[in-house]
């Protein structure tokens, strides 16, 4: 790809912001709804917001752009503690709220139902994408050697995501949603995710064409797969009819069951590709690198690469067990879900055995710790999941807060975990500082996440057990046992429980974000000898090149 | 294979990987779109009368569907529990689908006739009036909210797009259908249990006078109350054809 340069190079990518300007302008005058002239609203200012920007800044015909491409890296990077803490909190407030529902104050705005959409996004879609866009532009420039494509392309695709998980979160809020879990943002948000993703994988898959290493890194084929396959799910199960083009409304296109079927492909693999794909993608890249180890295993990882991409589209229908999906699909998705066991595990195995020769680390190196115990984690939950996609255990597991137990020791303790050491590997590397800025509370954040999180899942698992087989209790007459709301009682308990935990998994978050916060603004770290040599950026450490080849 | 070729081309890496991802949801999605069996034969399925409809709309915009589900399984509790189990048939004309995956409060795919309409509606102004142990958030904005049915007809025709079987006559009356529904022994009551079989006709928000205009309660209480309550099971064959 040729760099763009002079003045006429802008033109393209001025004309789209002009046209987005319009597009948000009319939306916000002619929109027949107060969400959609308030979303055109923050559109249109936005794009004009870009579009000075980039107005303001021709690019300079000698201009030879050379280096790595971090700026918008380092945006995202912060973009993922930002939304991180936003998500935590958001999930504790709804964790508070079921223990004691008086905190709903029966607004529409602060209603569990309203505010579950925003955790979930802002935890898998702002948390989690973040970490992804980040992490995958990072790691596809070192591992190809090779600049991003384009001079706007990678800033568009990261503050066109930040615009659409505004438009998304306070969509929720006023009432603005599909109604599908995971994808609940409106035709007009999906479609701007659209060219977003689009774009996202022209430069993931450009800077791969660029590159100067003969193979493409391993990490990169989870990454590649995952945006692929991310693009495949939205479009599909996002497929909807607008009531009026100038309205937030809309209906999707698949009723009943294969609305179901669709939404639970697309959910399954929000999952598999989103949660587990693109941060394997992480695993294969931070681990090895910060434990200065080779991957365990080469053949293992091709492998663990091709069947797990093949497995994990197949789980869907563990979510519809006994339901009016036909039977010949629910076995499928079963059968599916337990063979899917098999490369999770090799995966995690690929994952915890590059630390042979290393495990030392796991005591000096609390980042490590994190990346290790989130592999960990990996593999417990990726156990926990094709036992709970039995039918005989879902009949139990389904619609309890085992479920939620699951999800949440995958979500904070794998997806979570990882996140935080990527960001504390990345940090000192993205902003040239010789490490973190604390250690300690590195350590500090570890200890109270684990705890939070083992507060967390236990209590679900008492919870899930319990409401699950007081539904199923019969007495000795053989009438059911217990009413509805007496299984609800029962897990008062519990919820409190979990949103203490929660309150410690928050509270480490807070404290990431202070070390990172301290880390970039050029603070003197007050440990760095307590940190191994591979914490400091590459241009800080004798004999590493950490430039890309010209 | 020499496994280099997809690590050396990442054109080739894209289409294998696409070629891979692609299987397994074609062979389980497609098949539910032309397989006859997928959707059991009933008696008794109408499409939602305009007043159910918008009801149904903001039971989706208020997100009830992340802690209640609509999908009695074939359990034995859950049919002592809640009734019949859930049929295909029953959420054929439900876009979006609201099966749900939760159970913060009970299934909801029966709760059609199980309570009054006195009782909905001091359950969703506080629903510990009711049921003291219970965590659900209040709604007591939805009785104070005159309902926005403007585009009514609009979202009619959309669903009709897309396959629900509206005739043009149930998308012209629209407004006036959904205005009928909570004016009991009129004419336009009477076409409009015409048109929609089953529906019921009052004011379900109990609000006494005349003229009353339709509140958010009055479509939420008439949603509720007629879900599940539309399939005929006195005529459900479970086997034959049904067989599954």
């Amino acid at each position: 790809m040729t760099e763009t340069t002079g003045r006429m190079g802008n033109i393209p990518v001025l004309a789209s912001a002009l046209l987005f300007t319009t597009i948000g302008l009319i939306l916000a005058i002619a929109g027949t709804d107060g969400g959609m002239r308030l979303h055109g609203l923050i559109f249109g200012l936005a794009s004009a917001a870009a579009l000075f920007v980039i107005a303001s800044r021709p690019a300079e015909r000698s201009e030879k752009p050379s280096g790595y491409f971090d700026g918008p890296i380092r945006v995202a990077t912060i973009a993922c503690v930002f939304w991180g803490i936003v998500g935590f909190l958001v999930g504790d407030v709804l964790a508070w709220q079921l223990a004691f529902p008086a905190l709903n104050l029966d607004l529409p705005w602060t209603n569990f139902g309203r505010l579950r959409p925003v955790h979930t996004s802002a935890v898998i879609f702002a948390f989690g994408g973040n970490a992804l866009i980040a992490t995958s532009l990072y790691v596809v420039q070192r591992t190809c050697r090779a600049r991003l494509p384009g001079r706007w392309a990678p800033w568009f695709v990261v503050w066109g995501y930040q615009l659409f998980i505004v438009i998304a979160a306070s969509g929720y809020v006023l009432g603005i949603t599909q109604g599908k879990e995971y994808a609940e943002p409106e035709w007009y948000a999906d479609l701007w995710l659209t060219i977003v993703w689009v774009v996202y994988l022209l430069v993931f898959l450009g800077t791969l064409r660029k590159r100067e290493e003969p193979h493409i890194y391993v990490a990169n084929w989870f990454y590649l797969a995952f945006i692929v396959t991310i693009a495949m799910l939205h479009i599909v199960n996002n497929l909807s009819l607008p009531v009026s083009w100038l309205g937030s409304e809309s209906y999707p296109l698949f009723p009943g069951v294969q609305g179901a079927m669709t939404q639970w492909w697309y959910g399954h693999n929000a999952v598999g590709f989103l949660l587990t794909a693109g941060f394997l993608g992480i695993m294969y890249y931070f681990i090895p690198k910060r434990a200065e180890r080779p991957i365990y295993s080469y053949r293992l990882s091709i492998v663990h690469f091709w069947s797990l991409i093949f497995l994990y589209i197949w789980a869907g229908p563990h979510h519809l067990h006994y339901t009016a999906l036909p039977e010949w699909a629910q076995t499928l998705g079963m059968t599916f879900s337990i063979m899917l066991w098999m490369p999770s595990w090799g995966g995690m195995i690929n994952g915890l055995m590059t630390l042979s020769g290393a495990w030392d680390r796991l005591r000096t190196d609390a980042v490590i710790r994190l990346l290790v115990v989130s592999v960990a984690f990996y593999g417990m939950s990726t156990f926990e999941g094709p036992l709970m996609s039995i039918k005989a255990v879902n009949s139990l597991s389904h619609y309890t807060d085992w479920t939620i137990g699951h999800v949440h020791s995958g979500a904070l303790g794998w997806v979570g975990m990882i996140s935080f050491g990527a960001v504390y590997c990345m940090v000192p590397w993205l902003w040239k500082r010789e490490g973190l800025y604390s250690m300690r509370l590195v350590e500090w954040h570890f200890w109270l996440a684990m705890i939070g999180i083992v507060l967390y899942i236990s209590s679900m698992w008492v919870a899930g057990i319990t409401q699950g087989l007081m539904w199923r209790a019969y007495d000795h007459l053989g009438f059911l046992k217990y009413s509805f709301i007496e299984t609800v009682e029962a897990l008062h308990w519990p919820y409190v429980i979990r949103a203490t935990g929660g309150v410690l998994f928050l509270l480490g978050g807070l404290i990431m974000a202070y070390n990172v916060w301290r880390t970039i603004r050029g603070d003197q770290p007050v440990d760095v000898k307590d940190q191994p040599k591979v914490a400091a950026a590459p241009e800080l450490r004798p004999g590493v090149v950490a430039a890309p080849a010209e | 294979m020499n496994h280099a070729v997809f690590e050396k081309n990442s054109l080739i890496l894209l289409i294998g990987a696409l070629i891979v991802v692609s299987i397994g949801g074609i062979v389980e999605i497609a098949p539910l779109f032309m397989l006859q069996s997928t959707i059991e034969k009933v008696e008794g399925m109408r499409p939602y009368s305009p007043l159910e409809l918008a009801g149904r709309d903001i039971y989706v915009r208020e997100g009830c569907y992340n802690c209640h589900s609509q999908m009695i399984r074939s359990l034995r509790d859950e049919i002592e529990r809640y009734g019949h189990y859930s049929l295909a048939a029953e959420s054929m004309y439900d876009h979006p689908f609201q099966w749900g995956s939760k159970r913060n409060g009970p299934d909801l795919a029966r709760v059609g006739g199980k309570y009054s309409d006195a009782w909905h509606v001091e359950h969703m102004r506080d629903p510990r009036a009711v049921v003291p142990a219970s965590i659900m958030p209040g709604y007591p904005f939805l009785e104070k909210t005159p309902l926005n049915y403007d585009n009514i007809g609009a979202r009619m025709k959309t669903l009709q797009e897309i396959g629900v079987p509206y005739t043009d006559e149930m998308v012209t009356n629209a407004k006036a259908d959904l205005a009928a529904q909570i004016s009991p022994d009129t004419d336009s009551a009477k076409a409009l249990v015409q048109r929609y079989p089953k529906a019921q006709v009052r004011r379900f928000d109990g609000q006494v006078g005349d003229n009353v205009q339709p509140t958010e309660l009055d479509a939420v209480v008439a949603y509720l109350q007629m879900l599940g309550t539309l399939v005929d099971f006195t005529k459900f064959d479970a086997s034959g054809q049904n067989l599954r």
